[in-house]
């Protein structure tokens, strides 16, 4: 096989190109406007675990401007501004980020809902997994709690670093050690939770510990542990959606930032600018919203039943 | 030695972990929708021949093992030692029969093998994938089968046993594939 040829049969291409024109129809159906937004940011995400990538700004300015590794930010002023419901299939860039599952440059669905509550959010993302399968699968909905029980009869809420890390070693070998708990629930979840959930069904999994936040809102649960109103949905042991009920406390915004630079900081990562804009935009008042990202190469691999991503990616980054 | 990340682990880098040269299998990058980015690393241990799977936090680094393949002239067997040379240089390295293991049932003087250093001394001997070897021993051959049937254990000339076709006799030369040690052809001579 010659390296200049696609790794995507011409057929993966049209059913990823059918897959593309359902969920254009799905959203058109629902009223939710098709927003386009720059894929080149002043500010990338200060999350730790995500890298952007750096690129030379157009203008010759002193300060880079970076791929964006998803259009949350940009999507959020268009909400502030009035936009109502938004969605949005682009490319992100993530650097490093290379596998059976991932590749830098991805597409991305990402949509954000103001009238929904985050429940509704899981049945709308159910509903866009179902075209993407040609089928509607028994969606399970289960809280972070309830699967940490179930498949490691442990609390995640409350578990110490050391007990998350034995059961860990129980399971894995792990070189490495940590005295953060997210670490190890990260780890448990992607590697002995993640492969054993149930396959025929889709799971949404939510409530997630209040240190993984991310930009979700975090409040009480009815046990009165605090936690993130996040979701992740997952189908065949593949992870396919993160959704939020969204963050709007600016101020609670800022603390978030300053607590990634500190990570990234004592981590010895760099610790990229704030995106004024958005804090901006979030002062102003972001609407009480949800929103979701999805992973579109992924619903790809499920409509052609591919085992990896360059299987539905005409050219991954090692044929560019 | 060089240092490797875990996005560089390719299957046949050969690194250091826990003291020994192992060699990567398969990577696996594997990230939680949010979340520290781990990588499943299949191995096999050089010394023991064990492979199993590590999972590392994505960045870690591991040190390169000081592992070479070289083409080498098989030479003889001393009773202890296997000899083999390196047919530019004409160095010459002995390896015991814990490092050839499997191949010396496949070695004839003067074929090229596969001999794996580490730190300059034999780890491991891979054996050419065919070879040429003359049947020292086998069942009388059976006159007019020619292709197909059934098929006869056949004893060669450096030890290893093959399964070959009735029709073949002792003293015959026939080409094996050491891979899976099976019969491939006559060799007319």
């Amino acid at each position: 096989m010659s390296d200049w040829q696609p790794t995507a049969s011409i057929d993966a291409l049209k059913q990823r190109a059918a897959l593309l024109n359902a969920i254009r129809g799905y959203f058109a159906e629902r009223g939710v406007m098709e927003v386009e937004t720059p894929l080149l940011a002043s500010a990338p995400v200060t999350d730790p675990n995500i890298e952007a990538i750096a690129t030379e700004n157009p203008l010759g300015g002193e300060h880079p401007l970076w791929l964006q590794t998803s259009p949350e930010f940009a999507m959020k002023r268009l909400l502030v501004a009035g936009s109502g419901a938004i969605y949005q299939i682009c490319k992100a860039f993530r650097r490093g980020e290379s596998g059976a599952r991932h590749n830098p440059e991805f597409t991305m669905l990402e949509w954000y809902r103001p009238e929904l509550s985050l429940n509704e959010l899981m049945d709308e993302v159910a509903g866009v997994i179902a075209l993407a399968l040609g089928d509607f699968p028994a969606v399970n909905k289960l809280s972070y709690r309830q699967v940490f029980k179930q498949y490691l009869n442990i609390d995640p809420h409350t578990a110490s670093a050391a007990e998350l890390a034995g059961l860990a070693r129980q399971h894995l070998d792990v070189g490495f050690d940590s005295d953060d708990p997210d670490l190890w629930l990260q780890l448990l979840m992607s590697s002995v939770i993640e492969p054993a959930l149930p396959a025929q069904n889709i799971s949404m999994i939510y409530e997630f510990p209040a240190t993984q936040a991310a930009l979700a809102k975090i409040e009480d649960d009815d046990t009165g542990q605090p936690v993130a109103r996040r979701f992740e949905a997952f189908y065949r042991g593949m992870e396919l959606a993160n959704g939020y009920d969204e963050l709007q406390d600016a101020s609670e915004l800022i603390r978030r930032i300053s607590r990634d630079h500190a990570q990234r900081q004592a981590a010895g990562q760099s610790r990229p600018p704030i995106d004024r804009y958005l804090l901006k935009a979030m002062q102003s008042g972001l609407p009480n919203c949800v929103g979701v990202a999805m992973g579109f190469d992924r619903l790809a691999m499920l409509a052609c039943q591919a085992g990896r991503i360059d299987e539905v990616i005409a050219f991954p980054v090692s044929r560019v | 030695m060089a240092v490797y990340s875990t996005n560089e682990f390719r299957s046949g880098l050969k690194v250091m972990l826990d003291g020994e040269p192992c060699s990567i299998l398969d990577n696996e990058f594997v990230k939680p929708g949010k979340g520290q980015a781990f990588n499943r690393v299949k191995m096999r241990n050089l010394n023991t021949g064990r492979v199993w799977e590590r999972t590392f936090k994505s960045g870690e680094q591991l040190e390169g093992a000081d592992v070479m393949d070289h083409e080498m002239e098989y030479l003889y067997n001393d009773g202890e030692f296997y000899h083999f040379m390196d047919p530019k240089s004409f160095e010459q390295v002995q390896a015991d029969l814990k490092a050839v293991g499997d191949a010396s049932q496949w070695l004839k003087e003067q074929d090229l093998c596969t001999v794996t250093l580490y730190n300059g001394a034999p780890l491991s001997v891979t054996p050419p994938n065919f070879v040429e070897l003359e049947i020292v021993e086998t069942d009388p051959g059976l006159k007019g089968d020619t292709a197909q049937g059934g098929t006869k254990p056949a004893r060669l000339s450096t030890g290893a046993t093959v399964k070959v076709p009735l029709f073949i006799t002792e003293g015959e030369v026939i080409r094996c594939d050491t891979r899976s040690g099976e019969y491939v052809s006559r060799v007319k001579s």
